[in-house]
């Protein structure tokens, strides 16, 4: 690492002349950074791009879906599409999203160290998923694949002729980079912490990483290795999957749902980490219960991986083991139950103020409280048998992962973006776009709650006309989310020139990223943080700076 | 990393050597393969398998003489959750009404 010597006395000026983004101006300083910061702006980049890819194929399915007829694509178009949509989002996007962008950034500043313990494997996870990416990519303009993102067998292995090896290998290798981004979260948590900094002082967001990373590491190989087997049936016919050549017929989901279910909680358990953050800062309280919330963390991480075969119960698989697993499903809803109802006590007699990220914070709790009681219904096998497959199961993930996911990331970026660029963005222009992004996310969702329980099933370009009407309600609430999100888009891009200057701690936050500059030395502190207080001290922060300041 | 070495090292020689048996068990997993010993054919090979494994996490992974702690509470979570993978996937595969 080109290293830069940061004049130890200079105070804490609202702008450093000399920070990590103006620390070297070439794309070579860039590209070859071992910088934390820098590679989390990378990851910020080249999500953004692919989250906006698949947002393209979601409005092909939903403008498809406005009327009940096949018209706007061939139904082979049309499956390709929801596939690419999935895959994108799912490996490209919704499982990097939070550890790789804001994770990367805040976990050596949120416990006082100066980068990750492996800087240079956080950029080697970079570039794997960018060739992960590239390769999808290439996948996509040369033909795509038809099977959803799940891989189904024997689907995939024996009958379509779409590109299955390339993608699965595509994901293989994205799957690599959140792997390194695991393991280097899991070592810089143990070892790199600031004098002072116990487990019980850490922030709630680097509890959160520290379980997503548990399960990034211990989850993500399983998947890989079931993706080469595929490839391994599908090119060499070894029996694996197919019961003809002496195979099981449901190890492929066995296998891919042991990671595929735990994946979710990859993508949710960072989001929740940034909401307990917001909800602690903008009611100036220490989160209520702060073990148990931080303890939920790691209980849904192990849990997590208990309750896969819920995606199974019609597949075949033996009552005793539907029933077993249907109990251990209602289980992981204990610690996420923890969680809400946790951050709906911190809010009990808060001095709460309605900023944006507070708005996305508020949106979490709700979206995510409805995604996770339509998954107890989905748990219950009598319910699961009746709407699997159909668009209840959709509007479900999408609640959780859309509805959570993305309204925690949103609330994090707003939150954070004064840190990591140095400037505000404009108040008033985000809240519209939380207003936005609420009421188009429930437009889009709520009305295929409807359509899956009256019997609409997913992955069809067409359908019985008497389910139009609640499909013309979802198409239009994409229309309206779509805007809710390229409205940030906007304005981030616009606030890095013309945003106000942020100064070091423009909410007046406990935590030690907002005692370092904004945005932060290219070596995070000046001198090594000691630690002497408890997480979220915000009791002992001057009454006249109690209040969270609303950005203007 | 290189700064200071928290586990034994060994030679090259040692590692070579492994290295060989490693090879050499692969050699009797193939060669098994082609003697017909019934339903004892799948559990020689993964007995084979897991020794090799067990090689490689112990010497090659230098998971042996490790003095840090995480090592082995990282060794022993990966085998903790490749158990849970197993017998829950078999509770399952051993109750199935239809096989
Ligand atoms: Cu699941």
């Amino acid at each position: 690492m080109a290293s830069t010597v940061i004049p130890a006395n200079r105070a804490p000026a609202p702008t450093p002349k000399l920070n990590y983004l103006n620390n070297g101006h070439t794309l070579k300083s860039w590209l070859l950074t071992t910088d934390h910061k820098r590679i989390a702006v990378l990851y910020l980049i080249s999500v953004t791009a692919f989250f906006f890819l698949g947002g393209f194929f979601a409005m092909l399915i939903r403008l498809e879906l406005l009327t009940p007829q096949g018209d706007l694509m061939q139904a082979d178009t049309y499956n390709k599409v929801f596939t690419m949509h999935g895959i994108i989002m799912v490996f490209f996007f919704l499982i990097p999203v939070v550890p790789a962008v804001l994770g990367n950034f805040l976990v050596p500043l949120m416990i006082g160290a100066k980068d990750l313990a492996f800087p240079r494997i956080n950029l080697l996870s970079w570039y794997l998923y960018i060739i992960g990416g590239i390769l999808i990519s290439h996948v996509m303009l040369t033909g795509g694949v038809d099977t959803g993102w799940t891989f189904y067998t024997p689907f995939s292995t024996e009958y379509t002729n779409t590109k299955i090896v390339e993608a699965g290998l595509a994901v293989f290798i994205a799957g690599f980079s959140s792997i390194f981004t695991g393991l280097n979260f899991i070592v810089t948590i143990h070892r790199m912490r600031a004098p002072g900094l116990t487990w019980d002082r850490l922030p709630l967001f680097i509890w959160s990483n520290y379980a997503t990373s548990l399960v990034m590491v211990l989850g993500t190989p399983v998947v890989a290795i079931t993706i080469v087997l595929v490839a391994v049936e599908r090119l060499f016919h070894l029996g694996i999957f197919d019961p003809r050549l002496g195979g099981d017929p449901l190890l492929f989901q066995h296998l891919f749902w042991f990671y595929s279910h735990p994946a979710v909680y990859i993508m949710i358990l960072p989001s929740m980490g940034v909401v307990s953050e917001l909800i602690a800062c903008f009611a100036r309280k220490r989160v209520f219960g702060y073990k148990f919330v931080a303890l939920s963390s790691v209980a849904i991480a192990v849990f997590g991986f208990l309750v896969w075969a819920h995606h199974m119960f019609v597949a075949g698989i033996s009552l005793y083991a539907a029933m077993i697993f249907s109990f251990l499903s209602f289980s992981v809803g204990v610690p996420s139950a923890v969680k809400v109802f946790n951050w709906t006590a911190t809010l009990y007699k808060g001095s709460i103020s309605y900023a944006t990220p507070m708005l996305y914070a508020f949106g979490f709790i709700g979206l995510f409280t409805m995604g996770g009681l339509t998954g107890l219904m989905l748990a219950t096998i009598g319910i699961d048998v009746h709407v699997t497959d159909t668009y209840f199961v959709v509007a479900h993930f999408h609640y959780v992962m859309v509805g959570g996911v993305l309204m925690g990331y949103l609330g994090g970026m707003h939150f954070w973006w004064p840190k990591i660029t140095g400037r505000m963005y404009p108040e008033a222009w985000a809240k519209l776009s939380a207003l936005l992004v609420f009421v188009g996310f429930n437009l889009t969702f709520f009305p295929q709650f409807i359509l899956g329980y009256v019997g609409m099933p997913r992955r069809y370009w067409q359908y019985p006309p008497e389910f139009q009407a609640l499909n013309v309600l979802s198409t239009a609430g994409a229309s309206i989310l779509a805007a809710g999100y390229l409205l940030p888009m906007i304005y981030f891009v616009w606030s890095l020139r013309y945003g106000k200057i942020a100064g070091a701690n423009p909410w007046h936050a406990a935590g030690l990223e907002w005692k370092t500059t904004s945005p932060p030395p290219t070596f995070n502190f000046d001198e090594t943080p000691v630690v002497t207080w408890e997480a979220y001290n915000y009791d002992e922060i001057p009454p006249w700076e109690r209040r969270a300041p609303v950005a203007r | 990393m290189s700064e200071h070495e928290e586990h034994t090292t060994h030679s090259q020689g040692f590692y070579l050597a492994i290295g060989i048996g490693l090879l050499v068990l692969t050699a009797t997993t193939v060669g098994a393969a082609f003697v017909n010993l019934g339903p004892f054919n799948p559990i020689i090979a993964l007995l084979i398998a897991t020794i090799k494994a067990t090689l490689v996490v112990l010497f090659f992974m230098h998971v042996k003489g490790a003095s840090e702690k995480l090592t082995g509470a990282v060794v022993v979570s990966g085998f903790f959750f490749l158990a849970i993978l197993l017998s829950l996937s078999l509770a399952d595969y051993l109750t199935r009404s239809w096989r």
